[in-house]
């Protein structure tokens, strides 16, 4: 993985241009929980750390919610069916005015939209803002209603777009076929400083040795089948064996006998504080997917957080564990293999303590900070064409023609 | 009416005066982001570390995607890309971490400036075929933008 570096030995065409003004918007309630939300406020904080400075509008619905330092509410969301599913946003005049009067005082350097054809504060930064603006697109859903509207309307908008992101190559396929183009690929990171560091829960691991599993417990793609399996095989020659199952649904325990039964301990969903618990809590992680993961997000927390991992070895996640070096693999879909696999790991601790420093190695490539870093890079790699370096032109409110040519003037005097 | 219609038509030409401009800001960006990578390149060719025959092939590839000519620009570029991922085999020991971070960030830099300007080039050219755009002249004298083609793929860590 290659690491982006801002502010350090530039060539003289490029000089160092650290400190930029940023100004994010996201289209989605700051107070629900969602993943763009994450996203947005772990960037901030990345982009925050390394010196520049980040203004993020976003919806607020709870007035009594305490926002982060850096959030500037767009006012309050209304619940709106998008994408399959209800998202609660913000749109309509007040917001606009709203949107307008960020962009107006916040002086941005850079305008960076999150999800950009979400009729919601992000369509409206579109229309209004007249400048540099890089936009990410976290949808990869194919028959996305919004993202197929070609009218001329949302066509203006996205146009506008100096420098398109994408998450993940099915975010990016997406993005692709409805609108044409192109976006490069800039995963999502994980805050491994998070996860670094946690007690394990109350009774782990265990004398006997212990097995973890994190993710839905009734999603077959999960493959929580796999490692009950593989459970059912080891348990009766290792008789303190257990295995700590944590996630939302309901796990079907229907294929372990009943006298293994009571080592299966069903933790059920976890708040984010014990999940970080979780991966601590036992002596080897594991993560049996079948597939259709674009990027193991759990594979990568268990890494964070300095877990010997095994996982099955579909692309991606070999891929994570660099091909086995970062934690052990075993043939998708495989108990036996896996039964033979975490077994090694259970009776060699020098394994584990090896595989887990490799883990700490490897996952820093997903860290935040990283990926914050290629994210700046996006922003210099736009601002060098459009600032000619010595003068910065930033982002200003639209205001059709006149603006678009006043903004030539300026820039080639 | 008429009114209308002369509204319309300007916000038209706004727009694509709009992605005109935005095709030679990317152009500028990418300029800068393949001079970064050849200076880039010849820092490291400077480095003791290195055997002097990979050198000396990297400098004169980065020269050669210096000097090349506007026709003959992508292929020399893409010989660079080819050239670096030949030179520098992670698993041998080699010259120092900061000369190679910066020719890593620079290799970077190039694959995203070349996707940023290869996509406006591809809104500018749809807006272009428009009937409107067409009829009218709207586009006025501009050239119709061209894409960068070349193989930026990075060299391996």
């Amino acid at each position: 993985m290659i690491r982006a570096r801002t502010g350090t030995r530039r060539p003289e065409q490029a000089p160092a241009r650290t400190g930029l003004r940023v100004g994010i918007v996201c289209p989605y309630a700051w107070d629900v929980p969602g993943g763009v939300q994450q996203h947005v406020g772990d960037l901030a904080e990345a982009l925050g750390a390394m010196g520049h400075e980040v203004s993020v509008l976003a919806p607020l619905g709870d007035a009594s919610y305490d926002p982060p330092p850096y959030l500037v509410p767009a006012g309050r969301p209304v619940p709106v069916p998008y994408n399959g599913s209800v998202a609660r946003l913000s749109f309509g005049p007040r917001a606009a005015a709203r949107v307008r009067r960020w962009i107006t005082e916040g002086e941005f350097d850079v305008l960076h939209i999150h999800e950009p054809a979400a009729p919601s504060v992000s369509l409206l930064a579109c229309w209004a803002a007249d400048g540099p603006v890089v936009a990410t697109f976290h949808t990869s859903n194919p028959r996305s209603r919004a993202m197929s509207a070609t009218s001329t309307a949302l066509r203006s908008a996205l146009e506008k777009i100096n420098a398109r992101v994408a998450v993940s190559e099915a975010a990016r396929r997406t993005l692709v076929e409805h609108l044409g183009g192109d976006a490069v690929l800039i995963p999502n990171g994980v805050s491994v400083r998070r996860f670094a560091r946690a007690e394990p829960l109350p009774g782990w691991p265990g004398e006997g040795g212990s097995i973890g599993f994190l993710g839905r417990l009734d999603e077959p793609r999960k493959g929580l089948s796999t490692l009950l399996e593989a459970f059912t095989r080891m348990a009766p020659h290792r008789p303190g064996l257990r295995l700590l199952v944590a996630g939302p649904g309901r796990a079907d325990l229907s294929g372990v006998p009943d006298d293994l039964r009571e080592r299966v301990v069903v933790l059920g969903r976890l708040d984010a504080a014990d999940k970080v618990r979780a991966y601590h809590s036992a002596d080897v992680f594991c993560a049996p997917n079948l597939g259709g993961e674009s990027f193991g997000i759990v594979l990568t927390e268990a890494m964070a957080a300095g877990a010997a991992v095994v996982a099955s070895d579909i692309p991606a996640f070999s891929a994570v564990l660099d091909g086995g070096g970062a934690g052990d693999l075993f043939r998708v879909g495989d108990p036996d293999h896996l039964a033979e696999r975490a077994g090694a790991l259970l009776d060699s601790p020098e394994l584990r303590a090896h595989l887990s420093v490799a883990a700490r190695k490897a996952v820093r490539a997903y860290d935040w900070a990283t990926v914050a870093a290629d994210i700046a890079h996006v922003y210099e790699t736009v601002l060098m064409g459009d600032g000619r370096q010595d003068r910065v032109v930033g982002v200003r409110p639209d205001a059709g023609r006149r603006s678009a040519t006043r903004s030539r003037r300026g820039e080639r005097p | 009416m008429l009114v209308l219609l002369g509204f319309y038509l300007s916000w038209r030409a706004t727009r694509l005066d709009r992605l005109h401009h935005r095709v030679e800001t990317a152009r500028a960006a990418l300029d800068a982001a393949l001079l970064r990578r050849a200076a880039a390149v010849l820092d490291l060719a400077a480095d003791p570390g290195l055997d002097p025959g990979t050198a000396r092939n990297l400098a004169e590839a980065a020269n050669g995607a210096r000097r090349a000519g506007e026709g003959e620009r992508e292929l020399a570029e893409s010989e660079l890309s080819r050239i670096l991922r030949a030179s520098l085999d992670p698993s041998e020991a080699g010259p120092s971490g900061d000369r190679l971070d910066e020719v890593a960030v620079a290799a970077r830099g190039v694959h995203l400036a070349r996707v940023f300007h290869n996509d406006a080039v591809s809104d500018t050219r749809r807006a272009r075929r428009s009937r409107v755009v067409r009829l009218l002249g709207l586009a006025g004298t501009a050239a119709l933008p061209e894409y960068f083609e070349m193989d930026d793929r990075p060299p391996a860590r």
